[in-house]
């Protein structure tokens, strides 16, 4: 059984904004599922119309095999959202927020609490349960709201964008904390405009754009393609001129920092070799960007370079 | 969900909707108490012994029973048309949307929530009356059952204007332009039979006044028009307006995309 299963779904806007064109998509059980896309792609919409608060126009939704046409509310006890914006109630306190959502899925008050206790502490948030929503930073705000979608310890978590505007030190440890629940079996599916997130957090990954699922593979399969690595080479002297290597093509950054693209059948070793011939030396290699984010530009502009394995 | 579940989902509700009003009691429960006051002093004390009998009443004994239900009416109402309303601005009422709550159980969350501000609001300018005059119920069944089933009814009015309303600007333009005019003109004020025959009918029409005759009837034993048919004007309009807010949660009006 899938935990999510999507059959040409469809949303059309009362704009006539064809937002999602028939998108086919299974999530995996246990899975930890990336849904990449850029900025109005329909990512959002699709989220919307999973979680209720945005009605389809046609097509099919199963939460864990419950279609939401026919047992919503059985979908729904499944289900937890953690959304791209904030939606609490600004004058409740953070403990309120979280009772009351476990309230809204039947959970008595006791367990509610023992919940919330266990969650605050595993977010950090445990000092703050008594405070205002309102007066919480944005990275606690994206914290409460994760604790809120797991009162209900659903199977399956939704998170829209969670570590949007969170710094890096809290971003890592929002990763390890849902690593950790998806080992405990809580199948996730995460959106981010962080590629790095997505590379290494997730395992199976499906990219949409204007509407249509353009990709859909493992991460594995998908990073497996990418035919050409963009490098930064730093080097330890001045180069004005750069030399015409045979195999590698070269372009100039600035003086102290040169750009190479190597294909996946070249080899570095013989790069570093002509170079030092036309004595360049490197103090310093980088990736000009992260895989992942290579491969996304390149699929949203369309391009031919990379080969189908 | 089983019926457990449900009713705990039911009290969360209930409970986050009275925690609300009371949290904010200086805006929900004082302002009635000091406007009520006032209208005793006013229109009881100073202005009432020149009007003189009023059905066979001292005019504060007659106004007594009217301004207890335009209490009741106006804050079941603006409990639940302000609170829905801020759920949706704020958006915290997608956290109810999300959840496996029957659309049953949160239309009567909202109302029970603003059935418990009417009736506490109803017994606190109670309790200011009987500064003023000598309460004496009549009838204790209809007027317990009067208020409860007036508050129940503005209750889901105040909630079908708040699923409606797009700005807070329209959250209050029914109570000012609708809800007040047909408050006053309900027979709080004064006896229908005191009317031209022709504004007589056209007060008829009105529902507020089966309410309010049909609360004074509780209290004074006196009434301008058939008890019967006050209570079935009034489970007519809560039946319509049940259906009708139950339809608009069902359909997502202005609440989903």
């Amino acid at each position: 059984m899938y935990a999510l299963e999507i059959n040409h779904l469809e949303k059309i806007y009362g704009n006539n904004l064809h937002a999602l064109k028939g998108i086919d998509l299974q999530v995996n059980e246990g899975d930890f599922f990336a849904l990449l896309g850029p900025n109005g792609a329909g990512k959002s919409t699709l989220i919307g119309i999973i979680s209720s608060l945005v009605t389809k126009s046609s097509g099919q939704i199963k939460i864990f095999g419950h279609d939401t046409d026919i047992d919503l509310n059985k979908g729904k006890s499944c289900l937890g959202i953690v959304p791209q914006e904030v939606n609490f109630s600004f004058w409740e306190s953070c403990m309120e927020i979280v009772l009351n959502q476990a309230g809204y899925y039947g959970i008595p008050r006791k367990i509610a609490y023992e919940r919330a206790e266990k969650y605050f502490t595993q977010l950090g948030i445990w000092d703050k349960r008594n405070d205002r929503s309102r007066t919480l930073s944005g990275g606690l705000k994206r914290r409460l709201m994760i604790a809120r979608a797991l009162m209900h310890e659903p199977k399956l978590l939704i998170l829209d964008e969670p570590t949007a505007g969170v710094d890096v030190e809290l971003r890592r440890s929002m990763w390890k904390f849902l690593l950790d629940i998806n080992q405990n079996g809580t199948t996730i599916v995460l959106t981010t405009h962080y590629l790095e997130e997505a590379e290494n957090l997730c395992r199976n990954i499906a990219i949409i754009d204007k509407g249509n699922i353009i990709e859909d593979t493992s991460m594995k399969n998908l990073l497996g393609r990418l035919s050409t690595y963009t490098y930064i080479l730093e080097l330890t002297e001045a180069c004005h001129i750069l030399p015409s290597l045979r195999e590698f093509q070269l372009h100039q950054i600035d003086p102290m920092s040169i750009e190479v693209e190597v294909h996946r059948d070249q080899n570095l070793n013989d790069l570093f070799k002509d170079l030092s011939e036309e004595n360049i030396q490197i103090c310093n290699i980088r990736n000009k960007s992260n895989r992942l984010e290579e491969l996304f530009i390149r699929l949203l502009d369309n391009k031919d370079d990379m080969h189908h394995g | 969900m089983g019926s457990k579940r449900i009713l705990i989902a039911f009290y969360t509700i209930v409970f986050k909707e009275v925690s609300r009003f009371l949290r904010i009691w200086g805006q929900t429960i004082l302002p009635p108490a000091v406007s009520m006051t006032l209208y005793f002093i006013i229109f009881g004390s100073l202005i009432g012994p020149r009007i003189g009998r009023m059905d066979g009443f001292v005019y504060m004994e007659f106004i007594a029973p009217g301004l207890i239900m335009m209490s009741v009416i106006n804050n079941s109402y603006s409990n639940v048309v302000a609170s829905f309303f801020g759920a949706k601005f704020q958006r915290h009422i997608e956290e109810m949307l999300v959840a496996p709550i029957p659309d049953t159980i949160i239309l009567a969350g909202y109302v029970i929530g603003g059935v418990a501000r009417g009736l506490i609001v109803g017994i606190v300018v109670t309790l200011v009356a009987m500064f003023f005059t000598k309460l004496q119920i009549h009838n204790y069944f209809i007027v317990i059952s009067v208020v409860m089933l007036t508050a129940v009814l503005f209750s889901l009015g105040g909630f079908i204007n708040a699923v409606y309303a797009r700005t807070f600007d329209d959250i209050s333009i029914v109570p000012t332009f609708v809800l007040t005019p047909l408050i006053y003109l309900g027979g709080i004020f004064y006896s229908i039979e005191l009317l031209p025959d022709f504004w007589e009918g056209v007060s008829r029409i009105n529902p507020i006044l089966y309410m309010v005759n049909a609360f004074r009837y509780g209290i004074l034993g006196v009434s301008d028009i058939d008890i019967t048919f006050a209570f079935a004007i009034i489970l007519m309009f809560i039946i319509i307006l049940t259906i009708f807010a139950l339809t608009l949660l069902k359909k997502g009006t202005r609440i989903k995309s």
